[in-house]
């Protein structure tokens, strides 16, 4: 579904933010890019909308190539809510905000109406349907912008830092939403370094330093590699820590990681 | 010790809003804490911060009622000036507030509006570049800096101001890991060296549950819940408030109810030390 073919960039201040990227995301796949401040995650992200193209290499979506697509083109498959919703909401009231795209894209009418009710009511919005986008809180106006994307139905949904501003209840929606869209057959990724938010869901785990590709595997591996993160300035979940901690200690049975809790509370059981 | 902030009664409601943004709202916090403040999104927490830096009632209008104290100051009859060397503000992006050519004149911008003599400015740049340990910074233009450079130099701006009560508006929260464990550190470092006091405001607690002395949870404008952070934690009602508990914390209450039959007393404890709690009660 998104293919990067040796990707190299530098921004005009001749910092290279892509260092010979190559990385296959399969259609229907849940991905998470984690890694320092300035990795290259967002800038990975741009290129997959064509907001940025590739100084060398290529980027392909959906087996096009992004120097030969329209952003237009590219954006009704590619859905991105940015880290920062300000720099996307403009509308007057929130029921434009979440109108807007669909009317561009062509949608009907009717069908528009019916998607904007469904995104308010999934996000939790309906209240703020006629009010202004710039009154909602910062954890609001980040729900808007993602039901303002999955209203179109992209095929691929692109969270970069999803969970900043969201509190626990919001984050257990947004994990939920998450699995709705795994389950819709959408290619997710998520940008994030909210390693307690990713670790219960269970992505593909792609770890960037310095514009490179330097980890990439399924959580549990990827999770339980504390040098690997460690040299991306990416923590370890606290239950894989208190998982490896309890694994040193000689005669513990071996568990999945992700039972970890549960294993504990059997031992302790009287 | 003396309260450093001081909540009575407050009430605020915004001028087209049905609803009261902060109700009968009371909070005492002692000089030198450092005290967490959470709840869901649109809790009403910006609102409380606005009424401690003053922007409410100064710049934003609204029904108001009863008061905030800042080290013993209404703030309602103190100038936006005096309140701009008594409350520190650090926003959640530090490229909201620093903007300058060089990060020394950056850390300068505040003292610079206030007329402060020269060789007094030069004195608490450099004390606050020092604290921050980014002396080697000073030249540097700060949009060449990573962002937990850029948020260090952010601080610096607010401490060279020498405030008393500094607030993080969720101060981790665009942070890599690693860079937001060590910004928490540097927040119990100050606190040590400098007594400044804390409220930081903060959905991800597993970074400063460590360091915490209070922990503040506030639902619908109204305070919830408060206490030492192990003991608000524990509380069932925690979570369903939008408390994130973490994960460590979780299995650490369970396994205290699951052995005592109600939450033990204790400290929050790490994941290696949860470890040996558990290889401890097997032996």
């Amino acid at each position: 579904m998104i293919e990067f073919r040796d990707v190299s960039f530098a921004h005009q201040s001749g910092v290279r933010a892509l260092d010979g990227v190559s990385l296959r995301v399969e259609a229907g796949e849940f991905v998470a890019l984690v890694g320092e401040n300035g990795a290259g995650k967002t800038t990975l992200v741009k290129h997959v909308t064509g907001l940025l193209k590739p100084a060398s290499g290529s980027v392909l979506v959906d087996g096009v190539d992004t120097r030969e697509a329209s952003t237009a083109q590219l954006s009704r498959k590619v859905g991105v809510a940015f880290q920062n919703p300000d720099h996307q909401l403009f509308s007057e009231t929130v029921e434009e905000e979440m109108s807007f795209a669909l009317r561009n894209f062509g949608f009907p009418p009717e069908l528009v109406r019916d998607r904007v009710s469904w995104g308010l009511e999934l996000f939790g919005l309906g209240e703020y349907r006629k009010s202004s986008p710039l009154i909602l809180s910062g954890g609001e106006k980040k729900r808007l912008t993602l039901a303002c994307i999955l209203a179109w139905d992209p095929q691929v949904v692109i969270l970069d830092e999803p969970t900043v501003g969201q509190d626990a209840i919001q984050k257990e929606k947004l994990a939920g939403t998450i699995q709705m869209l795994k389950s819709a057959g959408k290619t997710v990724v998520v940008v994030s370094h909210d390693i307690e938010f990713l670790w219960p869901i269970q992505p593909r785990v792609v770890v960037m330093k310095g514009g490179r590709v330097v980890g990439d595997g399924p959580a549990t591996a990827i999770m339980q590699d504390r040098d690997l993160l460690g040299s991306a300035r990416v923590a370890q979940p606290q239950l894989v820590e208190f998982y490896q901690e309890l694994h040193r200690r000689p005669g513990t049975p071996f568990v999945h990681p992700l039972d970890a809790a549960r294993w504990a509370e059997e031992a302790m059981r009287p | 010790m003396a309260d450093i902030l001081k909540v009575e009664g407050l009430s605020f409601r915004y001028p087209d809003s049905p609803k009261n943004a902060v109700s009968d709202f009371e909070l005492s916090i002692p000089e030198g804490e450092i005290v967490v403040l959470a709840g869901p999104s649109g809790c009403g927490k910006s609102t409380l911060l606005r009424t401690v830096n003053g922007l409410i009632p100064h710049m934003y209008g609204g029904e108001y009622s009863g008061d905030v104290l800042v080290a013993g100051s209404s703030v309602k009859r103190s100038s936006m000036r005096d309140l701009a060397q008594t409350v520190g503000f650090l926003f959640q992006n530090p490229e909201n507030q620093i903007f300058m050519f060089s990060v020394e004149r950056d850390v300068a911008f505040g003292l610079e509006n206030l007329g402060v003599p020269r060789e007094e400015m030069r004195a608490r740049v450099d004390e606050a570049l020092r604290l921050l340990r980014i002396g080697d910074l000073a030249q540097r233009a700060p949009h060449e800096l990573s962002d937990g450079q850029k948020q260090r130099v952010a601080l610096a701006g607010v401490l060279a101001m020498r405030p008393k009560l500094v607030i993080l508006d969720e101060p981790t929260s665009l942070l890599d890991p690693k860079t937001a464990s060590e910004l928490v550190a540097l927040v119990a470092r100050l606190r040590k060296e400098l007594g400044t006091t804390f409220v930081v405001v903060e959905h991800r607690l597993d970074l400063l549950v460590g360091v915490a002395d209070r922990l503040v949870v506030m639902d619908g404008g109204r305070k919830v819940l408060e206490g030492t952070p192990r003991d608000v934690l524990f509380r069932d009602e925690a979570e369903a408030h939008g408390v994130a508990v973490p994960a460590v914390t979780k299995v650490q209450k369970l396994l205290a109810e699951r052995e005592t039959g109600r939450a033990a007393a204790g400290r929050l404890l790490t994941p290696s030390g949860l470890a040996s709690a558990v290889e401890g009660r097997q032996a």
